[in-house]
């Protein structure tokens, strides 16, 4: 795209996205290292995860104040208006997915030696899934992709099967052996935080994808809304 | 899985104006001698809203402008090509009055400039030269309509018979404003109305043009493209001469379809 008559305002904006960039980044290694810190039960790194979550925060306070200094100043228009809306909800929604993480950390502290081998990989692979998605999201969004954003947003479904999968698993622990019912809700918060963040990861390319065409992504309830007023219309 | 309903939705539209339209500009030329300064313009203006028109200096802003009321049949080298319709008559129909027309079509400029007058006759003008009051109780009714209307009534009340020129320059403007409403006009045209005035004075312009489109039909010219997004509720985006883009103000200000839209209004060139 075309540089700003006033360079400053260009480089704002830069400085804007590369924030969200590393807000983004720093969010994907905490999915992956709270993952971990539950499949090889180190206590250690689950605590390193904790504390990144306090940097976190940090940049998105950073992010919502540049946010606002260029509504201000600049009085931004058209993509640029789009672009720095969708910073300060894609700062909001990278701060959850890290209280997410965190949340995985803290979790994987109180697991005990219990856990199955089968509940591991299920953890292991969902943990994968939603780093890979938030992956996908960031690179949309650092290429202003709608298509890969929206292709980001379709799978969303894959990590809700997994979930669910999971889920059912647990359940049929909890139904064989209902002492354990302790260290399976563990495991059970664990995926369901995993599962959230996938979702986040959804949001996230929802906002690229207006950012890019304007256009805001319909969730599946609008859909049907939408489907049943044109029905009842004609 | 995926439905078949499409996921995406067009930005919803906070204003739609599907007022009716007031004029109705076909395949607008404009030439000064043999230089070409609008080209194969068409654009429908709608009543009771305010289209703004913006650009870079010299596209041919208020050229257009000047077409509404056929000021330039004034320019001697001007010449316009193309049909206006307003209210489905053609306003460079040579049966129709180009005296007329202006009453019909009111214009305040970018400079505030009253006649060397006193407030009163400033606004009374218009209303004598059309034969507009019956008498002088009417007159003072008029006046008093007008002046409440361009949001002046309670500042000029006590000094009525004070010259024109003593106001501040917004009051000013306002008077201009105030001088065009007087003579019942169904289209007011500003040509940068606020440029020669600090934000306060501007605002209150902003506030007044805002109560004015209940009324009347209202095209205005401004090089602030913040000003056009908070009054109006059409934007035409013209360059070098041509209309390249015209929707709703929210549209454009937020996802304009063309290309040189978008890099004018982001002020990525100008
Ligand atoms: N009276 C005139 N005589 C000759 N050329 C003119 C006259 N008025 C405007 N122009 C030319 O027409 C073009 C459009 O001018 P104008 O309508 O004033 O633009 P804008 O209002 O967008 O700044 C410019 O190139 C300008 O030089
Ligand atoms: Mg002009």
């Amino acid at each position: 795209m075309q540089q700003h008559i006033v360079s400053a305002f260009t480089d704002e904006l830069d400085q804007l996205s590369a924030t969200l960039l590393r807000m983004g980044g720093m969010a994907e290694a905490m999915i992956r290292d709270a993952c971990k810190a539950v499949v090889k039960g180190d206590t250690e790194l689950a605590k390193t995860v904790i504390r990144r979550d306090a940097e976190l925060d940090k940049l998105e306070s950073e992010c919502e104040r540049g946010a606002v200094r260029v509504l201000a100043l600049r009085q931004p228009m058209a993509s640029d208006l789009r672009m720095v809306i969708g910073a300060i909800k894609l700062a909001g929604t990278i701060e959850r997915i890290g209280d997410l993480a965190k949340n995985v950390a803290r979790r994987s502290i109180k697991l005990d030696d219990s856990a199955t081998k089968a509940s591991m990989r299920g953890v292991k692979t969902m943990g994968k899934a939603v780093s890979r998605q938030l992956k996908s999201a960031l690179d949309a969004y650092g290429r202003r992709d709608a298509r890969a954003a929206l292709e980001v947003i379709r799978q969303d479904d894959d990590i809700d099967s997994h979930y669910n999968a999971l889920l059912r698993l647990m359940l049929s622990y909890v139904a064989e052996d209902p002492e354990q019912i302790d260290s399976r809700a563990n495991v059970l918060f664990i995926v369901k935080n995993l599962e959230r963040i996938g979702d986040h990861c959804a949001n996230i390319a929802k906002v690229v994808h207006y950012i890019a065409t304007g256009k805001q992504v319909l969730s599946e309830a609008e859909i049907a809304l939408l489907a049943s007023n044109a029905s009842s219309e004609d | 899985m995926a439905s078949a309903t499409p996921l995406i939705t067009p930005v919803v539209r906070a204003e739609r104006t599907d007022n009716p339209i007031k004029i109705d500009c076909r395949n607008i030329n404009v030439f000064y001698a043999d230089n070409q300064a609008i080209h194969d313009i068409s654009l429908l203006i709608p009543d009771r809203a305010v289209t703004a028109f913006i650009g870079p200096s010299g596209c041919g802003k208020s050229t257009f402008l000047r077409c509404l009321n056929r000021m330039n049949d004034t320019i001697d080298i001007a010449r316009v090509d193309g049909k206006i319709m307003m209210d489905g008559a053609d306003i460079n129909d040579p049966a129709i009055d180009p005296v007329l027309l202006r009453s019909r079509v009111g214009m305040v400029f970018q400079k505030p400039n009253p006649f060397p007058k006193s407030i009163y006759d400033n606004v009374a003008y218009g209303a004598r030269i059309h034969g507009l009051a019956s008498g002088k109780s009417d007159l003072d009714r008029i006046i008093e309509k007008s002046l409440h209307r361009a949001g002046l009534w309670e500042e000029v009340k006590d000094r009525l018979a004070a010259p024109g020129t003593s106001l501040s320059g917004g009051q000013q403007q306002r008077l201009c404003i105030a001088r065009a409403i007087a003579v019942n006009p169904e289209v007011i045209l500003m040509d940068e109305p606020c440029s020669a005035l600090d934000p306060i004075a501007t605002a209150r312009i902003e506030e007044l043009i805002d109560e004015l489109r209940e009324r009347y039909c209202i095209v205005m010219v401004t090089h602030s493209m913040q000003q056009a997004a908070r009054v109006s509720q059409r934007t035409a985006f013209f360059h070098l001469g041509k209309l390249i883009e015209v929707g709703d103000t929210e549209t454009i200000f937020t996802n304009p379809t063309n290309q040189r839209t978008q890099d004018y209004i982001t002020g990525r060139f100008g």
